[in-house]
């Protein structure tokens, strides 16, 4: 086979330009898009999840505030239910509520709906797996002062699990900003919609290589500005 | 007063269930240091957990100044645990919270204003010497430091009852002396009722007034301290008494030997030249086999055993000059101490 080199430098030359011409002009929103999709949807995933973890540790049969047993059922159930269906095909399964609620299935801010949806589970368990590392001790001791289970859960628990609190809030933003990258196939902004228009539909690969890239570093920032705040947020360490 | 009537706690676990406690009987009066010893597993902790409710009694009752715990509701429980607090071998501090929030704890629990829970917290902490540690974090403070912060926390809400689960057992035995002394003070000038668990005697002598001694989950022997560490009468009880005498078995009464056990209870005789004074008077030689003396409210206590080689009268002899002497209780050891 014969290839003209120069032919080959020369479509290189063009994917270039064309991706650097994509990078300045689809880029920034893209980015914006991306941070602001995944701390929203990380927030609201946290607004609802930090509560279902709370209960889910304080409603068990020996916790602070024992709940009945058919809600606790209800409650593992309906969580293990969410957090086994795949994001795309939960994504695709929530169209009718994410209408309901934004009024469009697509766009950025229509992705918010499914990857709430998708997170709030997920956010559930971490924040049950750092309130279960408090010291039960700690919780005795409060009760051998008269605190009330709320008082319990507020002054004791989430303040005593912050740092872990952050680290798994961590992990949640750095995986709920790879849903929000995935969300591109249908229908999300950001990132992921540049990675899959360009890259996949119309063999952009320098286009697709950048965006990934830009993904990475997204997910390095947040893990090391959240690795940052758990530390400085522990007062356990001697510093 | 906490009355204790009947009381029993039986722990349901996989295999089988456990009577911590069968059937207690004990009544703590008000202001006085009263101490809970006994083996490890004898249901000490259970005993006092039981005292604030933290754990709930199988059957019998708790009466705190005449009320049922276990009948009150659990708005009603927990105020009355504002008057019953508690100190605990890990301290259980508030790891995320500075020394003065800690402090402030129990203060918020009852929704006093913030400025006023910080003035008052200051006392506490400046009561147990660690005003300066105020903005400090638990994590840089010594065992001993977050002992007197747990005790300046349990005092903060005015509690006439003090309970201490081992609130010693992690420290080395100078920081132990002070945090005994620091209670002992705390108590005497805030007219607090103190229950103090422990498995070291040496607890008991130091600071308590009243000592029950807990074996299997049952008093074996309870009443002031001079009384019971003066003569033991349970077997639970002279093994604490006199650990070295049992430990190797006892003393083997070999033949023209004769063995008395001499207590002295807390008076000036133990400074006398006793040995002496015995000899001088009968002419009877007695030789020290063993001797251990410690003092308690700072009185002289001990137990020595005197070996008497000669004939049976001359041991009755010896017992009946010793009968004589003040401040000391004297008897024939026959085979075994235990
Ligand atoms: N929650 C529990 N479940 C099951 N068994 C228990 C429980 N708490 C205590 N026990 C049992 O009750 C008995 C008394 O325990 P307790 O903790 O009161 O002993 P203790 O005198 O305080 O011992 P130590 O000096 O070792 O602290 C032990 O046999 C223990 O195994
Ligand atoms: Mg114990």
């Amino acid at each position: 086979m014969l290839i003209n080199p120069g032919f080959a430098a020369n479509i290189r030359f063009e994917e270039w330009s064309e991706a650097m011409k994509v990078f300045r002009t689809e880029f920034p929103t893209a980015i914006g898009q991306t941070i602001y999709v995944t701390v929203l949807a990380t927030v609201l995933a946290f607004a609802i999840g930090l509560p279902l973890g709370i209960l889910l540790v304080i409603g068990e049969e020996d916790g602070i505030r024992p709940l009945p047993k058919w809600f606790m059922h209800l409650l593992n159930i309906v969580i293990n239910l969410l957090r086994s269906l795949p994001f795309l095909i939960l994504m695709i399964l929530v169209f009718p509520i994410t209408r309901a609620i934004v009024g469009t299935i697509v766009g950025t801010t229509a992705s918010i709906v499914p990857l709430v949806i998708a997170a709030f589970p997920f956010v559930a368990r971490l924040a049950e797996s750092s309130l279960r590392e408090i010291n039960p001790n700690l919780i005795e001791m409060a009760q051998s002062m008269g605190a009330s289970p709320w008082q319990i859960v507020t002054k004791v628990m989430i303040p005593e699990s912050i740092p872990s609190l952050i680290s798994n809030a961590t992990i949640a933003i750095t995986t709920i900003l790879g849903y929000q990258a995935m969300s591109g196939i249908l229908g999300g902004g950001g990132l992921g919609k540049i990675a899959i228009n360009y890259g996949y539909y119309r063999y952009r690969t320098i286009v697709m290589i950048l965006a990934v890239i830009l993904l990475i570093i997204l997910v390095q920032i947040f893990q090391t500005i959240g690795t940052k705040l758990a530390v400085k947020s522990d007062k356990r360490l001697r510093k | 007063m906490i009355e204790i009537r009947n009381l029993t706690k039986t722990f349901a676990t996989n295999d089988g269930s456990v009577e911590a406690l069968k059937g207690i009987n004990l009544s703590i009066p008000d202001g006085v240091v009263y101490g809970v010893i006994g083996m490890s597993g004898a249901g000490k902790s259970t005993l006092v957990r039981c005292m604030n409710l933290l754990e709930v009694p199988t059957e019998g009752q708790v009466l705190y100044q005449g009320t049922d715990l276990a009948q009150l509701s659990a708005k009603e429980l927990r105020e009355k645990r504002r008057e019953i607090s508690m100190i605990f071998q890990g301290f259980h501090l508030l790891m995320q919270r500075t020394v003065l929030s800690n402090v402030c704890f129990p203060l918020e629990l009852i929704g006093t204003k913030k400025d006023e829970a910080e003035k008052r917290a200051m006392e506490l902490l400046k009561m147990v010497g660690l005003e300066d540690k105020a903005n400090v974090y638990p994590a840089q403070l010594s065992g001993g430091q977050q002992q007197r912060v747990a005790i300046a926390r349990a005092l903060a809400t005015e509690p006439k009852v003090l309970l201490c689960d081992e609130a010693t057992s992690a420290l080395d035995p100078a920081t132990t002396n002070s945090i005994l002394e620091l209670i002992r003070s705390l108590q005497q000038q805030l007219n607090l009722t103190v229950v103090v668990i422990t498995h070291q005697m040496s607890v008991i002598e130091k600071i308590c007034q009243y000592v029950v001694i807990l074996e299997n989950g049952a008093v074996a022997e309870e009443g002031p301290v001079e009384e019971v560490f003066s003569r033991p009468k349970s077997r639970a009880a002279k093994k604490l008494v006199y650990p070295d005498e049992s430990a190797d078995g006892g003393i083997i009464v070999g033949p023209g030997e004769h063995f008395l056990r001499v207590i002295y209870n807390g008076s000036e005789s133990a400074r006398k030249p006793l040995i002496a004074q015995l000899a001088r008077d009968t002419g009877i030689l007695a030789n020290i086999a063993y001797a251990s003396t410690k003092s308690v409210n700072e009185r002289a206590f001990g137990t020595m055993i005197l070996s008497i080689k000669g004939s049976q009268e001359d041991a009755d002899k010896a017992m009946e000059w010793m009968k004589t002497v003040e401040g000391i209780i004297v008897e024939e050891v026959n085979e075994d101490v235990n």
